[in-house]
C-alpha cells in the first residue's frame, strides 16, 4: 500500500539500479577493464555500475554527462559472447550462466569525444552480486507473504542450494583436472619412448651411413 | 500528513537497505608492471576486512597496500600470495587499496579480493527490533553465519584448485610442445652431423691423392 505511490516506486527503482556506495575504480578512455567470475551453472549474476566524470571547473567528480555510456561484454567459459550491450552512464546488467566455468565481464567506455575525458579519468562504481546474494529478501517476503521465521528459512535454503551447486561444480572441475593430469602422464610416457627410439634409430643410421661412406672412399 | 511521513520513512529505509550491501568480491587480471587501485567510502567505526588471493600467474605473489583517507598506510605487504586484514575505520572518508605487479616483467596475474565493509543488511526493514530474538531466530542466525563461513571456505578452495589446474594445463601444453621440439632438434642435429663429417672427408680425399701422386 505504501509502495503504491509513484514517487516511492521511482525511488525504489533508483535504489535498485544504483550501487549507492559500492567500490569504485578509475578507468582510462580507451581502457577495457575485465572481471572474472567463476561460477557453477544456472547461477544468476547481477551487476550494477555508476559512472562519474572528472570536472576540471569544480575540481571534483560529477555525475557523467548523458551520451557517455559503457559497453558491457560478457563471455562464457567457451569465449562465446553471451551479452554485448551498450548501457548509459548508469546501468544494470544481469545474466544467468548456462555452463559452469569462468565468465568474463568486460567494461569499456564508448566515449568518442576526446574532449570529454580531457586527460582525466572516469570513475566507475561497480557492484557485482552472484548467486544467492542476488535475492532481494524484503521483496520475496512481501511477494510470498512470509513471516520472519519463514524468510530466514528461505534464506538458509538458498545458501545451502548455492553450496550444493558449488560442490557439483567442484566435482566437474576435479574431473577436468584429473583428465589433464592423465593426458600429461600419457604424453610424457609416449614421447619418452618415441624420443628414445628416434635416438637409437638415428644413431644406427649415422653409423651405417658413415661406414658405407668411408668404405666407398676406401678409407676403411 | 502522518501517512506521507510513514511513506517517506519506508522509502528511506528501503533505500538504506540497498546502500548496506557493501561486500565486494571481484577477480580481475593485473597485467605485468601494472597497478590497480580500488576506493571505497567508509564511515567511522565500521569494521572492515580485506582478503586477497592470487589465482594464476608467475610465483603467485602480488604487492598489496591499504591506505586511509589521509594517506597513512594501514597495511602494506610485498609479494604476498594470500592474506586477510581486518581493521576498524578510524576516520570518515575514502579508503584506498592497491594491488601492484610492478616487480614482474612478463607474467600477468589474476587476483581475487573480498572487501567486506560493516555487517550484512538485516533481513527485514524492521521497526520493532527492540525485542530479543527467539530461540528459533537465534538458531537461524547462527546457521546463517556458519553457512557464510562454509561458502567462504569453498571460495578459497576453488581458487586454490584453479591455481593447481592452471599449472597442470600449462604443464600439459609445455610437455607436448617441448617433446615435438626436441624430436625435431634431434633429427636435425643428427643429419647435420653426418653432412658435416662427409664434407670434412670429401676435401681431405682430394688433397691426399694429390700429395700421393
Amino acid at each position: 500500500m505504501m509502495l503504491a505511490t509513484p514517487a516511492a516506486r521511482v525511488v525504489l527503482i533508483l535504489a535498485w539500479i544504483y550501487p549507492s556506495h559500492a567500490l569504485y575504480f578509475h578507468i582510462g578512455e580507451t581502457e577495457k577493464k575485465c572481471f572474472i567470475e567463476e561460477i557453477p551453472d544456472e547461477t544468476m549474476v547481477i551487476g550494477k555500475y555508476r559512472t562519474q566524470l572528472w570536472d576540471k571547473l569544480t575540481d571534483s567528480f560529477l555525475a557523467a554527462t548523458p551520451g557517455l555510456g559503457m559497453h558491457v561484454e560478457i563471455k562464457d567459459p567457451d569465449t562465446k559472447i553471451i551479452l554485448s550491450r551498450q548501457y548509459g552512464s548508469d546501468g544494470r546488467f544481469t545474466f544467468t550462466s548456462h555452463t559452469p566455468g569462468e565468465h568474463q565481464i568486460c567494461l569499456h567506455s564508448n566515449s568518442t569525444k576526446m574532449a570529454l575525458f580531457a586527460g582525466g579519468k572516469l570513475r566507475v562504481h561497480l557492484d557485482i552480486q552472484v548467486g544467492e546474494h542476488t535475492n532481494n529478501y524484503p521483496e520475496i517476503a512481501a511477494k510470498d507473504k512470509l513471516t520472519e521465521l519463514q524468510l530466514r528459512a528461505r534464506q538458509l535454503l538458498d545458501q545451502v542450494e548455492q553450496i550444493q551447486k558449488e560442490q557439483n561444480y567442484q566435482r566437474y572441475r576435479e574431473e577436468r583436472f584429473r583428465m589433464t593430469s592423465e593426458s600429461t602422464n600419457q604424453r610424457v610416457l609416449w614421447w619418452s619412448i618415441a624420443q628414445t627410439l628416434i635416438l637409437i634409430v638415428t644413431g644406427i643410421w649415422q653409423m651405417k651411413h658413415l661406414k658405407s661412406f668411408f668404405e666407398a672412399k676406401k678409407l676403411v | 500528513m502522518y501517512g506521507s511521513f510513514r511513506l517517506v520513512l519506508q522509502v528511506l529505509s528501503a533505500q538504506l537497505l540497498c546502500v548496506w550491501v557493501l561486500g565486494s568480491e571481484l577477480t580481475f587480471e593485473l597485467p605485468d608492471n601494472a597497478k590497480q587501485c580500488f576506493y571505497e567510502d567508509i564511515t567511522i567505526g565500521t569494521k572492515c576486512t580485506l582478503e586477497f588471493q592470487v589465482v594464476t600467474g608467475g610465483h603467485y605473489d602480488v604487492d598489496c597496500r591499504l591506505e586511509d583517507p589521509e594517506g597513512t598506510t594501514l597495511y602494506k605487504e610485498m609479494k604476498k600470495q594470500y592474506d586477510s586484514f581486518t581493521f576498524t575505520a578510524a576516520k570518515n572518508g575514502t579508503y584506498k587499496f592497491c594491488f601492484s605487479n610492478e616487480f614482474s616483467t612478463f607474467t600477468h596475474k589474476t587476483v581475487y579480493f573480498d572487501f567486506q565493509v560493516g555487517d550484512d543488511p538485516p533481513l527485514f526493514p524492521n521497526e520493532n527490533r527492540v525485542t530479543a530474538l527467539t530461540q528459533m531466530e537465534s538458531a537461524c542466525v547462527s546457521i546463517h553465519e556458519a553457512l557464510k563461513s562454509v561458502i567462504d571456505y569453498q571460495t578459497h578452495f576453488r581458487l586454490r584448485e584453479a591455481q593447481g589446474r592452471s599449472r597442470a594445463e600449462d604443464l600439459n601444453t609445455r610437455v607436448a610442445f617441448w617433446s615435438i621440439g626436441e624430436a625435431l632438434i634431434l633429427l636435425v642435429v643428427s643429419i647435420s652431423q653426418v653432412v658435416l663429417l662427409r664434407s670434412f672427408f670429401s676435401d681431405r680425399k682430394t688433397t691426399t691423392t694429390r700429395v700421393g701422386s
